[in-house]
C-alpha cells in the first residue's frame, strides 16, 4: 500500500500584531506528521484548536498570508508546492471544507458541481452524485441560500467527488446532518477508498472516527502523538499513550471520565 | 422553580414555510436535568432561545414560577449556553472584559471551569471553542441562575474538554438544585447527564392533551 | 513580510503633516495671494515664481496655496458633517427599524437617485452659493453611502448571538452601545470619514469650476482651473498645470491614506 500524502514535521506559525506596532508569532501546528494511503480511511482525530483545519489548508495552500509554513508534505511521491496544488486541487485532491458558506452564493447548484461543464456525461454524473446523497435533480436549480444547512453540505460533498478524485480532504463533513445521512455520507468515503482513494477525514469526532477509518491519527495541541489502528479505539485495549487512553476514557458511553494527570496541561 | 413554556408558537420574520416551534410544551423543574433529542432543523435552536427570552413568541407564553420571564431585569434565571462559542462573545473585547461584562465572575467558577488568567489578556480569535466554551459557561452560572439551556453545547468540542465541562456542570447543577435542558443528538451523553430523555415528538404531543403535563415526569 | 502597521501609520502621519502644512501656509498666505503686481504679469514658472504668475500678476504658488488650504478645510468640514450624519441616521434607522427606519432609507435612496453634482449646485443655489452654499451641499450629499453601510452594521450586529447574551446576562443599554456598538462601528466610521474628504474635495472644486460654488474673489482651485481655461489656448500652460496637479497630489494623499487605513481595519486584511 502506497502512500499519497505525507506530511513530515509540519509546522504553521502565523504572524499578527500585539499592541501598537509589535509583531508577535503564534504557533499554531508545531509538529504534525502523518500518511494517508491509498485505498484507505485515515482519521485526524483533535480537539478543537489543536490545529486540524490548518493541515487540510496547507495542504491546498489556502492558508492566509500571515501564515508561515516549514516542514513538507508529499503528494504522489513528489513535493506539493503551490504551483503544483493549484494545479490538482479540483482535480486530483479535493477538498471538503468546513464552512458552508465556501459555496458561491451567485451561482446555482448544478452548474456548481458541474464546473460549469454543459455535456451529457458530466451532467449524468452530476445527478448521479446527487441523487446519492438524497438530493433531487429539483436541487440543481437551487441557489445556495435556498438549501438547508445540511443541504448545503452534501452539495459541498458532491463537489468534491465529482471528479473522482485521488485524494480527498474532508474537514468536518457532518456536523449539521442527521444520523441517516451521515451515514451514507461515510458510507460513500468506504467506498471511494475501496476504488483506490486516499481519504483523510478530519475530525474532533471519535466516535464517528472509529467507525469509518482504517487508521487513526491523534493531534494535540498542534503536534502528533499518537497513530493507531482504528479497532484499538473500539475497546480501549491496547492504547498505550496516554493522551488517547484519556480520549478513549472521555467518551460519554465509556463514563465521560476526566483524566486529572491528562486534563492538567 | 419551575420553568414552563406552553403551547409555543413561533415562526422567524418572513420565513416561508411551516413555523419551526409549533405548539410546543416543555416544563422543567430546579433540580431535574432533561435531555431532547431531535433530526436537525426541527426547531430545537429556536425552542432554547424562546425558553431563554431571546425572542417572543406568536403563540403560548414562557412562564417562571407562573411570572412571565420577560418581566425579570437585569440577570435572566433563564441562561442559554450557544452551541458556537466563538459566536457567543464579542470578537473585539478581550476576554477579561467579557467574562466580567455582568459582574464579577466567582473566582472558584473560573478554577472549577479551569480557566487561566492568561486568557483573560486574549481575544476571541486566540483562543478555541473549547478555552471560549468554558468562559460562556462561567459567565451564565452567575449567582441569579436558576435554569441553563445547552443547545448542543458541546458538540463542537473534543471529548476531554465535553467531559471536563460536563463533570463540573454537574456538580454546579447538584449543589444548586439548577434544572437544566440538554440538547443533543448524542445519545450515550444524554443517557450520562440527564435524568430522563424525551423525544420532540412527545414535546408537541403533551401540548395537545394537557392530562399530561407538558414533558414534566 | 513588511509591517503594514507601521508603513500604515508612517503613511498617514506624512499625508498629516504635508496636508496640515499645506492648509495652514494656505492660511498665512491669504492676504497675499490676491495681492496684484501688474509689473510682473504672466511670468511662466521661474525661481522667484515656481508656479508662475497670471494675468494681474498675482503668484500662481501662493493662490494654489490658498485654494487648497480653503479645500482642505472645506473638505475636512463637510466629511466631518457628513460622517457623523450618516452615523446618526444609519444607527437610528437600524436600532428604531420600522417607520423610522423606512424613512430613513426612503431618504437615502431619494438622495442617491439624484446625480451628486446636480444635488449640489441645487443646494448651493438655494443657500446662496459661496463658501457656505458649497459646504452645505456637499455636506448634505455624501453621507448616504455611509449612512447605508453603517445601517447594515448595526442591523447585524442586533442579530448577533453575542449582543443577545451580554442582554440576557444584565449588560445595560448604555454599555451595549458603548462597549460593542460604537467599537465595531469604529473601523467602518474612520474609513468612511477619510475617504470623503476626496470626494468632497473634487466635488467642491468641481462644482466652483462651473460657477455654482465660491466666488471670483475666493482664491479656489475651481476658480483658478475655470479662469486658466480661457489662457490655456494662449500658451499659459502653467496656470492650469500646477494647481490641477496640486489638487490631484492632496486628493491622492487623502485616498491612498484611506485606503491604507481600510486594510489595516479589515479582519480580511488586517494581518497581512
Amino acid at each position: 500500500m502506497e502512500p499519497i500524502l505525507t506530511a513530515d514535521h509540519l509546522s504553521v506559525a502565523f504572524t499578527r500584531y500585539g499592541r501598537g506596532l509589535s509583531r508577535i508569532a503564534l504557533s499554531a501546528l508545531t509538529d504534525l506528521s502523518l500518511t494517508v494511503d491509498a485505498g484507505r480511511v485515515t482519521a485526524l482525530v483533535g480537539g478543537s484548536g489543536a490545529g486540524k483545519s490548518l493541515l487540510a489548508h496547507a495542504v491546498f495552500h489556502l492558508l492566509p498570508r500571515n501564515a508561515h509554513t516549514a516542514g513538507t508534505i508529499c503528494y504522489d511521491g513528489a513535493p506539493l508546492t503551490p504551483a503544483r496544488a493549484r494545479a490538482l486541487r479540483g482535480r486530483e485532491i479535493s477538498l471538503i471544507p468546513q464552512g458552508i458558506t465556501y459555496l458561491d452564493p451567485m451561482m446555482k447548484v448544478g452548474p456548481q458541481v458541474r464546473r460549469g461543464r454543459r455535456d451529457g456525461m458530466s451532467r449524468a454524473r452530476c445527478r448521479e452524485i446527487l441523487a446519492r446523497y438524497g438530493l433531487g435533480s429539483e436541487v440543481e436549480e437551487l441557489y445556495p441560500f435556498e438549501l438547508s444547512g445540511g443541504m448545503a453540505r452534501r452539495v459541498l460533498i458532491a463537489c468534491a467527488v465529482m471528479d473522482s478524485p485521488r485524494l480527498i480532504v474532508a474537514d468536518e463533513p457532518t456536523p449539521g446532518l442527521d444520523s441517516q445521512t451521515a451515514g451514507r455520507v461515510l458510507a460513500h468515503f468506504q467506498e471511494l477508498a475501496e476504488q483506490g482513494t486516499g481519504v483523510l477525514l478530519i475530525t474532533h469526532d471519535l466516535e464517528l472516527a472509529r467507525t469509518v477509518a482504517h487508521k487513526i491519527v491523534v493531534l494535540r495541541e498542534g503536534r502528533t502523538v499518537d497513530e493507531v489502528p482504528a479497532a484499538l479505539f473500539q475497546t480501549g485495549e491496547g492504547l498505550t499513550h496516554p493522551y488517547s487512553r484519556a480520549l478513549w476514557q472521555a467518551m460519554p458511553e465509556n463514563g465521560l471520565i476526566v483524566d486529572r494527570e491528562v486534563s492538567v496541561l | 422553580m419551575i420553568l414552563a413554556g406552553k403551547n409555543l408558537t413561533f415562526r422567524y420574520p418572513r420565513q416561508k414555510g411551516p413555523p419551526p416551534v409549533d405548539g410546543v410544551s416543555l416544563t422543567l423543574s430546579s433540580g431535574e436535568r432533561i435531555g431532547l433529542a431531535a433530526p436537525s432543523g426541527r426547531g430545537k435552536t429556536t425552542l432554547c432561545r424562546l425558553l431563554a427570552g431571546w425572542e417572543r413568541p406568536q403563540a403560548g407564553q414562557v412562564l417562571l414560577d407562573r411570572l412571565p420571564l420577560a418581566q425579570y431585569r437585569g440577570f435572566c434565571p433563564v441562561q442559554l449556553l450557544w452551541q458556537h462559542p466563538e459566536q457567543a462573545v464579542d470578537p473585539l473585547l478581550r476576554l477579561g472584559t467579557t467574562l466580567h461584562e455582568a459582574g464579577p465572575v466567582d473566582r472558584g467558577i473560573l478554577d472549577g471551569l479551569g480557566i487561566r488568567n492568561s486568557w483573560l489578556e486574549r481575544y476571541p480569535s486566540e483562543l478555541s471553542s473549547g478555552e471560549l466554551q468554558r468562559i460562556c459557561l462561567a459567565r451564565a452560572l452567575g449567582p441569579g441562575l436558576r435554569f441553563l439551556l445547552c443547545d448542543e453545547s458541546s458538540a463542537m468540542l473534543d471529548l476531554i474538554t465535553q467531559a471536563q465541562l460536563w463533570s463540573f456542570l454537574l456538580s454546579q447543577a447538584e449543589e444548586r438544585n439548577l434544572g437544566l435542558l440538554v440538547v443533543s443528538h448524542h445519545a450515550a451523553l444524554l443517557e450520562r447527564v440527564c435524568t430522563k430523555v424525551v423525544s420532540w415528538a412527545e414535546l408537541v404531543e403533551s401540548s395537545t392533551s394537557p392530562g399530561t403535563a407538558g414533558g414534566c415526569g | 513580510m513588511k509591517n503594514r502597521r507601521r508603513n500604515t501609520l508612517f503613511f498617514i502621519i506624512l499625508a498629516g503633516t504635508a496636508l496640515c502644512s499645506v492648509t495652514l501656509a494656505g492660511g498665512l498666505l491669504y492676504e497675499g495671494a490676491a495681492a496684484a503686481d501688474f509689473a510682473q504679469k504672466n511670468l511662466p514658472p521661474c525661481p522667484a515664481h515656481p508656479f508662475g504668475t497670471d494675468w494681474m500678476g498675482r503668484d500662481m504658488l501662493r493662490r494654489t496655496l490658498a485654494g487648497l488650504s480653503l479645500s482642505v478645510r472645506v473638505g475636512g468640514l463637510t466629511a466631518a458633517v457628513s460622517a457623523a450624519a450618516a452615523l446618526v441616521l444609519g444607527g437610528a434607522a437600524a436600532a428604531f427599524g420600522g417607520w423610522v427606519d423606512a424613512l430613513i432609507s426612503w431618504i437615502t435612496d431619494l438622495v442617491m437617485g439624484i446625480p451628486h453634482i446636480l444635488l449640489i449646485i441645487l443646494i448651493s443655489i438655494a443657500c446662496g452659493r459661496g463658501l457656505w452654499g458649497v459646504t452645505i451641499g456637499v455636506a448634505l450629499s455624501h453621507w448616504t453611502s455611509l449612512a447605508r453601510l453603517i445601517r447594515g452594521e448595526v442591523l447585524q450586529l442586533k442579530g448577533a448571538p453575542y449582543l443577545q447574551l451580554a442582554r440576557r446576562l444584565g449588560v445595560s443599554r448604555g454599555r451595549l452601545v458603548k462597549n460593542h456598538l460604537l467599537l465595531h462601528l469604529m473601523p467602518q466610521f474612520l474609513t468612511g470619514l477619510i475617504l470623503q474628504f476626496p470626494h468632497a474635495i473634487l466635488h467642491e472644486a468641481s462644482v466652483t469650476f462651473l460657477g455654482f460654488g465660491l466666488s471670483p474673489e475666493q482664491p479656489a482651485i475651481g476658480i483658478i482651473l475655470a479662469e486658466s481655461m480661457g489662457y490655456l489656448t494662449t500658451g499659459r500652460w502653467w496656470l492650469a498645470l500646477f494647481p490641477g496637479l496640486s489638487l490631484v497630489g492632496a486628493v491622492m494623499l487623502f485616498a491612498l491614506a484611506g485606503e491604507r487605513l481600510r486594510l489595516l481595519l479589515s479582519p480580511a486584511t488586517a494581518q497581512d
